[in-house]
């Protein structure tokens, strides 16, 4: 077996487009599915019932689901209701829809690990729910939420490969049209994978850091 | 003068267990009562009552005349109405409770400024009166976790004095210490006591008790057993319930 060196060095250019369009992806996901599941979060402790419901049934489908169901249902299932997306924004919006999902479940634990006595504390002097919320609760639950939320992103960009099946043209699909026409599963998917550790080394890096600034009391 | 806060027929039961059996009391103004009673015998629940941090099944408490927690046709109020009768009304922790994020300063600043609207710099300089007050001047700017357990309890003192309220409730506030930490805390209740402050405590310090306790309740299964002045529970109790417990207390 030989190992096709030229073919690797070739190919570098056409799977960094591809991984171009993967952080593309993964980029814009993380940004709409953080704010959207520190939302959905902040939603699961509103004081009204109906909304923790609505979040609580939110979450549960997410985590019960696969996330290739959950793409072929934002691409294939929303135009049969009138709704079209170009696979890009498909994409975009399915890693969103699920990343938020786990997120607004971490923020919902993390707010929870604070002891009851502080909120109770909070409220003894007269202050109001979005009050303890956001002044007693949110800052000390920052400690317990980031390091699991950079973990779900690190998922995400893993997840983002999937978007391979409804042709979005990112790093998965990229490799795939290569070894489509070379026949080199070996070299290319080697590669394939070489890029995503790449990627996620630096999310890791990026993520201890971020935790090394969070503050300790 | 006048009655400042009063509780009528409080009932409250946990799953099917009645902890509180229908309790009435009212405390007068510059008044500090002192409640007493075996574990599970519902005190805690009936000052946690007092500023709905429990809602009782039944029986209205009284702030000055205006029942809490509920308007005039027995309807539960809207939150806001609810704090800003909580505000009233301070209320000391057992295991202190203070907001692990914040200062000492903070801790005390914090409802003046979101509750009461202070700006900031007026908020902090009350703040500070406050810890003078409670001789925390020197740690304003610690957070809790670099406090002993008596100066975390000061410093909620201090934040439910910060309120200025009409009352303060202390619900067993120096079981968590550590016994050469309890008399600091003490020392400022009676402090408090001394300046007037209407006070309500449950606390089985003996010593506390009888230096600043105008007036002693003695409960039991949810109820008030015995009421007196703090010689007359300890030294001459009536009930056989009360002896028991009080001849405990001696040991």
């Amino acid at each position: 077996m030989v190992f096709d060196w030229r073919l690797v060095r070739n190919s570098i250019p056409l799977l960094a487009t591809g991984l171009l369009m993967t952080l593309k992806i993964c980029a814009l996901a993380i940004v709409f599915g953080t704010m959207l599941g520190a939302l959905l979060g902040l939603a699961s402790l509103s004081r009204l019932k109906p909304v923790r419901w609505a979040v609580m049934a939110y979450v549960d489908f997410i985590r019960g689901t696969p996330l290739l169901i959950q793409i072929f249902l934002v691409y294939f299932a929303l135009p049969v209701v009138g709704i079209n997306l170009p696979e890009f924004w498909a994409g975009v919006i399915a890693l969103s829809l699920n990343a938020a999902g786990f997120i607004a479940e971490i923020v919902r634990a993390g707010v929870g690990s604070i002891e009851i006595g502080q909120a109770e504390a909070a409220r003894s002097i007269g202050m109001r729910h979005a009050q303890i919320l956001f002044h007693i609760l949110l800052p000390q639950s920052l400690r317990a939420v980031v390091p699991p939320t950079t973990n779900e992103l690190i998922t995400l960009v893993k997840g983002s490969a999937l978007l391979s099946v409804i042709s979005v043209y990112e790093l998965t699909r990229a490799g795939q049209a290569i070894i489509a026409v070379h026949f080199a599963p070996l070299e290319i998917f080697l590669l394939i994978a070489i890029f995503y550790y790449a990627t996620i080394s630096v999310l890791a890096w990026l993520s201890r850091w971020l935790e090394r600034g969070l503050p300790v009391w | 003068m006048g009655t400042v806060i009063q509780a009528e027929g409080l009932t409250k039961a946990y799953s099917g267990r009645t902890v509180l059996a229908g309790v009435s009391l009212a405390i007068e103004e510059g008044e500090t009562v002192v409640i007493i009673g075996p574990s599970g015998s519902g005190k805690t629940t009936f000052l946690r009552c007092l500023n709905h941090l429990e809602t009782p099944d039944a029986g209205v408490v009284r702030l000055r005349g205006v029942p809490v927690g509920i308007d005039h046709r027995s309807r539960p109020l809207p939150e806001a109405g609810l704090a800003k009768q909580r505000s009233r009304i301070g209320f000391v922790f057992q295991r202190f409770n203070l907001f692990a994020h914040l200062t000492a300063l903070d801790n005390v600043a914090i409802g003046p400024r979101r509750v009461l609207c202070l700006t900031v710099e007026e908020a902090r300089q009350r703040a500070r009166e406050e810890l003078v007050r409670v001789h925390l001047e020197d740690h304003v700017a610690k957070r809790p976790s670099q406090l002993s357990g008596g100066q975390q309890q000061r410093v909620a003192i201090a934040r439910a004095l910060a309120m200025r309220p009409e009352i303060i409730l202390f619900d067993e506030p120096t079981s968590a210490l550590d016994p050469e930490l309890v008399g600091e805390v003490l020392d400022v209740m009676r402090e408090l006591a001394l300046q007037g402050m209407t006070l309500a405590a449950v606390t089985h310090e003996m010593r506390f008790a009888r230096a600043a306790a105008d007036r002693m309740l003695f409960m039991d299964d949810g109820l008030v057993v015995e009421e007196g002045t703090p010689e007359a529970i300890f030294d001459a109790p009536r009930e056989e319930r009360t002896k028991r417990f009080v001849a405990h207390l001696h040991e």
